[in-house]
């Protein structure tokens, strides 16, 4: 196959070039985004990039697992994850150590001069090609040598997953020591406390405007947060429309003495939603 | 075009991801720029694989993908019992072994 040959065809590189640009440009976006779900899609469309670079390098097999896996399966699991926890979870700006940002920033340049130049030294200049070893098929060949030579790492495989999973079930569940408190003994603690015993208010209060992130108004006109549920307010999300509307009333009675006054000379026309429609007009005339 | 330029590629995603590690403070980014440095040397692993001219390269991709599911799924539990006791996902604040 040409793609497997040991040099790289044109159209491989015009797919690099392209290619790794995107690959590079969501790296970078992975590290400098302020929220964790823009790095994990950024991460995410990284990982489909490097997905289309190991089929191009003849390991197909490799390249369906990146995709079936690690978009699949990790990135999920982040975005999962980053939903259960990423609420409040803004970056903290203060830095621990002075100037530890740009020390890690300017250290992480000269790792990469120092790889780029080490892999720029050495010797690369034979490529072999994976035409003989796909020979008999990709997936067959990655069999023979796991269920062969690496047999042993496979099984140990096996048992590194079983402790992972049994690890996550033991670090994340949780054992109810006392009993839940049942509705009754919750409603007799509110009473008791005498905080909140009704309800909390519902958001949205306007007719045009029933979103949940939409505060009602005090008898004041004052937004109420107490309104909006506490996931929004951490986040920040409310939307105030008090003043809006109070805004697009104004414009409203300006709009109306600008048309009064400019008609004041003219014949006063009914206005359209009257309900008087030209025929019945001219009944009426002819009456 | 020599397929080496792919291995400079995965230096330079390498490179990012560690930096990642080193600047960011919430505890899920660091974890994403871990699996990026994972995936380079992966794209490194693969190259070598058509390099050499057989499968052993792809077989070790093969294992680091297990490796960083396994890990993933650790890592993810820990964090989320970190937040639930601490109500932080920031490395900073994750001083104390016992709270």
């Amino acid at each position: 196959m040409s793609t497997l040959a040991a040099a790289a065809s044109t159209g491989e590189a015009v797919q690099f070039w392209l290619l790794g640009t995107v690959a590079v440009i969501g790296a970078l976006c992975t590290v400098l985004m302020k929220r964790a779900v823009h790095s994990a899609l950024s991460l995410a469309g990284t990982m489909i990039v490097l997905a289309v670079f190991y089929l191009a390098n003849g390991a197909y097999f490799l390249g369906v697992v990146q995709i079936v896996v690690y978009t699949g399966a990790i990135m999920m699991l982040f975005l999962f994850v980053v939903m259960l926890v990423g609420v409040t979870a803004a970056d903290s700006l203060k830095e621990t150590l002075k100037g530890q940002r740009w020390l890690a920033a300017g250290l992480g340049i000269g790792f990469g001069i120092l790889l780029i130049a080490g892999i720029g030294n050495a010797s690369l200049k034979e490529f072999n090609g994976l035409g003989e070893a796909n020979a008999g098929g990709n997936v067959q060949g990655l069999a023979a040598l796991i269920f062969t030579k690496y047999v042993f790492a496979f099984e140990i495989t096996g048992a590194l997953l079983i402790t992972a999973a049994v690890g996550a079930m033991v670090l994340t569940h949780r054992e109810r020591t006392e009993r839940a408190r049942t509705q009754r003994e919750q409603s007799e603690a509110r009473v008791r406390e005498g905080k909140q015993v009704p309800p909390l208010p519902a958001p949205g209060v306007y007719a045009r405007h029933n979103a949940v992130d939409i505060p009602g108004l005090l008898p004041d006109g004052t937004p109420s947060d107490l309104t909006v549920s506490p996931t929004l307010r951490e986040r920040g999300q409310i939307r105030d429309v008090s003043r809006e509307s109070l805004a697009e009333l104004k414009a409203l009675e300006r709009r109306t003495e600008d048309w009064l006054g400019r008609t004041s000379g003219e014949e006063p026309r009914p206005p359209s939603s009257g309900g008087t429609t030209p025929t019945e007009r001219k009944e009426e005339a002819k009456k | 075009m020599n397929p080496v330029y792919y291995l400079y590629l995965a230096a330079l995603l390498f490179t990012i991801g560690a930096a990642g590690v080193l600047i960011r403070r919430n505890a899920i980014v660091v974890f994403m720029c871990i699996e990026l440095m994972l995936n380079a040397c992966n794209l490194a692993f693969v190259t070598f694989s058509r390099m050499h001219g057989n499968l052993d390269g792809q077989i070790i991709a093969f294992f680091t993908m297990v490796v960083a599911a396994a890990e993933v799924v650790v890592g993810l539990a820990i964090i989320v019992s970190i937040f639930r006791t601490r109500h932080t996902a920031s490395v900073d604040d994750a001083s104390l072994m016992k709270l």
